[in-house]
């Protein structure tokens, strides 16, 4: 097993070079530009213009400029900020507990409600709880997040005065009140992507734990006189969530991504957010760098899952 | 050419899409025209107040305002870094920051020749530091400017500056090339906040982008940076060394950034969760219910000098080769012998009224235009109105159809020469929308024409062939706005200034328009120093370009377009400078 995650680890490295050339040369060729923000703003004349784009070394060619990037990468450079001039790490660093708090808890959330109210739909198939289940379900993955998010806003930011829709990332928690001021603040967004994972989840769990009830082993655990609550739980649930821990692990990487959409409706400054803006802005340093640390953990992720295979189905050994 | 704000920035975010026709209901506006002294002696003492809340749906990115990519980090820099003095409602200076007064010839502050301007610094200023400014902080602050290694973005305001001297600690003597009658180019507003030397002095140069002053910066305004976190939010506290003791009011402040304009309104007008909110420019239908439901907050809005206009093409965007839109060709129908009578026609076809209404919502963010020197009540012409006012499509088609411009197959022609028109501008929910309306119109009046747009980061350069620069189609539309001293804008008209390809359309003169008249005013204007007679040449030179149809002009917008809680006091919006220009004087 140790040798198997090692060259698993290994094989990685090339595979996460690649990545990085691919996302810079894509990035390098794409015709945005870090000068645009000066675009329609007519008082930075084109001579000025060019004496900032010489300012950000993006007079080189771009394979020049690859070069350098990874030179520096290497030694954990991650580069500056073209629009804020200040080192992406830190950027990201400011950001990702606020990802972490919003993305991160719905999914903790999403996966901790999915995986029960899966087992009881197929359980109880066709029972009331299962059609309810069903129909949040659809309801879940089919409604889109901004349209969520902006009926949440309507309805408890706006009419009810419940909750605010600005986020505060000043908020220090130090006592019961300001972590119920953090608890108020991250609410609506936390509901609106749990509501979309759990809906993924729990479809996944129902149709899994489906196919394996009719089986020859359950019901020879049946017949051996099991309770009922143990075959459901030993048997068939562990056996049905292999492919849902792939699922889950996979998108864990996606937590560090952020949440493109909900973080801009409710403007929670997370890592999707940067990433948008960043996009918008041309500003490749931190583009390559989000990017980047997002394909390690998808890289990382995937041999999670594959370990966690081994973990919970005996019968497969990796040598 | 100086142009002053970054107002064609946020334009590229507008979304004010055509809205269904507004009932005539005004907006709820305050007057625009407060006196500039809304600051006198405080009624409060420093930290009386809470936090203020500020939410701008871009974030700030960088607190040195030299680097600034944009109005957000102006504005956000503002609160600590500030200029010699500031452009006041009145499009004149006050010294509401480091100087002790504005320097005038009357004064004896700026020379009879308008070629040097004395400033005098407060008496006791200090750095939020503790440490005293000095004259060389000025010094300092306009050599790294002028500097072309630093790459800053307000370099262009140093242009045609002579030298920045320290006479003594507290005296800076700026002299200019020549003659100026701009002579407050450098040193007032957005263009010329004043870095601390200390901070910034091992960073001249190269190494200017590289400051940690950039996200910290030290400065001599009402607020000092507590924590910034870029592209995120701001956080200032009350500056304890604010030359005036009892200012500012609040103790905190806190700058959010992101998300969209249309929620932002929400936030002033519908939760009251920000005391202001910034460039709240969202669908006029969208907009007003709010407003007027409104128990929260009011929309605050100040015209300057933006005009979204039309500009004709006097050189031919078809010649062959090499000879392309240059001077020594002339537009086929634009520039000859039925030339202005063509462009009569044209701006009689135009109907800016509804687009006022409509897509700028009667107020909200525009009012239809007749002029290009707006603004300011003693250069504004009253001699276009009537020529604008005649909109008119049966009247243009019958101008043309009387001259022999025939219509065959839907367009009017002459001699094989037809009146085809291309007509640019860049991608924009509003701007499309004008362009449709500006079609229709014009086609009625038998002109044929064609749409096109081009991407802001495109259009606005002087690169591109589809730039507004080289100007290769026969109109094109977008804003721009004047100095408060009109010189140098209108000097972007005269013939001097044709872009072409020697200059590498660098240049302001896109129509490639040419009258020695008005090269005549214009030069005029230069040498004058009476405010009377220089008032009326400003007048004539707006003139000419209105009533010659160089440009036409289509809506005159609104500068600043902001939610402010109902509870805020002391707001006076200046539509000249960065609407943070006077925060001190703000309170509750």
């Amino acid at each position: 097993m140790g040798r198997y995650i090692l060259r698993r680890l290994l094989i990685a490295i090339p595979t996460i070079i690649v990545i990085s050339f691919v996302v810079y040369a894509i990035l390098a060729l794409a015709p945005t530009d870090p000068l645009s923000q000066f675009g329609a703003d007519p008082r930075v004349p084109p001579e000025v213009r060019a004496n900032i784009r010489h300012a950000l070394g993006l007079d080189d060619p771009w394979p020049l400029r690859y070069v350098k990037w990874v030179t520096a990468l290497a030694r954990g450079d991650f580069g500056v900020s073209f629009m804020s001039h200040s080192s992406v790490m830190d950027l990201i660093q400011q950001r990702l507990p606020n990802t972490l708090a919003v993305v991160g808890v719905a999914y903790i959330i999403g996966v901790l409600l999915a995986i029960p109210i899966g087992m009881i739909s197929a359980v109880r198939r066709y029972s009331v709880f299962d059609h309810l289940a069903t129909t949040f379900a659809f309801v879940g993955f089919s409604v889109p997040t901004f349209f969520t998010g902006l009926l949440l806003i309507i309805i408890f930011s706006i009419n009810l005065r419940w909750f605010p829709f600005i986020y505060d990332s000043t908020l220090k928690i130090h006592d019961l009140g300001s972590f119920l001021d953090q608890v108020k603040q991250s609410i609506m967004p936390i509901t609106v992507l749990a509501l979309f994972d759990t809906a993924t989840i729990a479809r996944y769990t129902r149709s899994e734990m489906l196919e394996h009830l009719p089986l020859d082993y359950v019901r020879t655990a049946r017949s051996k006189g099991l309770r009922e609550q143990v075959v459901v739980l030993r048997h068939v649930l562990r056996n049905s969530l292999i492919p849902v821990v792939t699922l889950v692990s996979l998108g864990v990487p996606a937590v560090f991504g952020g949440a493109i959409v909900t973080e801009q409706i409710f403007r929670v400054p997370g890592i999707g957010e940067l990433l948008i803006r960043s996009i918008g802005d041309g500003d490749t340093p931190v583009v390559t760098a989000i990017l980047l640390i997002f394909a390690v953990l998808v890289v990382l992720f995937n041999l999670v899952a594959d370990v966690l295979y081994a973990v919970l189905d005996p019968r497969i050994k990796y040598a | 050419m100086r142009w002053r704000s970054a107002l064609a920035v946020s334009f590229s975010a507008v979304i004010l899409a055509s809205a269904c026709a507004q009932s005539g209901t005004t907006t709820s506006s305050p007057s625009a025209a407060g006196s500039a002294k809304a600051s006198g002696a405080a009624s409060f003492k420093r930290g009386d107040g809470g936090e203020l809340k500020i939410l701008y749906w871009q974030a700030p990115t960088i607190l040195n305002p030299h680097q600034a990519t944009g109005t957000k980090d102006s504005d956000a820099s503002r609160l600590v870094v500030e200029p010699l003095a500031s452009w006041g409602p009145d499009a004149k200076p006050v010294a509401n920051t480091l100087a002790k007064e504005v320097p005038t010839v009357a004064n004896g502050g700026v020379s009879a020749d308008f070629t040097t301007v004395t400033w005098k610094l407060k008496d006791g200023l200090k750095w939020s530091d503790g440490s005293a400014v000095t004259a060389d902080d000025v010094v300092f602050t306009f050599s790294v400017i002028k500097d072309a290694a630093s790459a800053s973005t307000t370099a262009d305001n140093t242009e045609g500056v002579k030298s920045v001297v320290a006479k003594d600690a507290s005296t800076i003597v700026i002299t200019y090339d020549e003659p100026n009658p701009n002579f407050y180019q450098w040193g007032v507003g957005t263009c010329c906040g004043i870095l601390q030397k200390k901070q910034f002095g091992d960073f001249a140069g190269a190494k200017f982008k590289d400051a940690p002053g950039n996200l910290k910066p030290i400065g001599t305004g009402p607020y000092m940076v507590t924590d910034f976190k870029p592209g995120d939010v701001v956080t200032y506290a009350a500056n304890p060394n604010f030359r005036d003791p009892n200012k500012p009011y609040f103790k905190t402040v806190n700058f959010k950034g992101g998300g969209d304009a249309e929620s932002s309104a929400r936030a002033a007008f519908q939760t009251g969760d920000v005391d202001y909110a910034w460039n709240l420019q969202v669908t006029a239908s969208v907009l007003k219910p709010m407003i007027d439901a409104s128990t929260k907050g009011k929309m605050l809005t100040v015209y300057g000098s933006s005009v979204e206009r039309i500009l004709l093409n006097f050189s031919d965007p078809n010649a062959p080769g090499e000879t392309r839109g240059e001077p020594t060709t002339k537009h086929p129908f634009f520039n000859g012998a039925d030339g202005l009578l063509v462009r009569k026609a044209l701006a009689m076809a135009t109907d800016r009224k509804t687009v006022a209404k409509q897509f700028y919502g009667d107020g909200l963010a525009g009012k239809a235009g007749c002029n290009i020197i707006t603004g300011i009540p003693e250069y504004e012409s009253t001699a276009t109105q009537s020529f604008c006012d005649a909109f008119d499509t049966a009247g243009a088609a019958k101008m043309l159809d009387d001259a022999g411009w025939k219509l065959t197959d839907g367009v009017r022609a002459k001699g094989g020469v037809k009146l085809s028109i291309v007509y640019q501008t860049t991608v924009n929910a509003v701007r499309q929308n004008t362009q449709a309306l500006m079609k229709t119109n014009w086609e009625k009046a038998g002109f044929k024409v064609e749409l096109k747009s081009v991407p802001a980061a495109t259009f606005f350069t002087n690169t591109s062939p589809d730039g507004a620069n080289h100007f290769w189609t026969d109109v094109e539309m977008f804003t721009n706005n004047s100095d408060p001293d009109p010189t140098s804008y209108l000097n972007g008209w005269t013939t001097k200034q044709i872009a072409q390809k020697s200059n590498n359309w660098q240049t302001g003169n896109y129509n490639r328009y040419t009258n020695p008249a008005f090269d005549k005013i214009i030069d005029d204007l230069r040498k004058e120093t009476d405010a009377a007679k220089r008032a009326t040449l400003i007048k004539q030179a707006n003139d000419i370009l209105i009533l010659d149809v160089v440009i036409i002009p289509i809506v005159t917008r609104t500068q600043v377009t902001s939610g402010v809680s109902n509870t805020l006091k002391g707001v006076v919006p200046t539509g000249w400078d960065s609407e943070m220009y006077a925060i001190q004087d703000w309170s509750k």
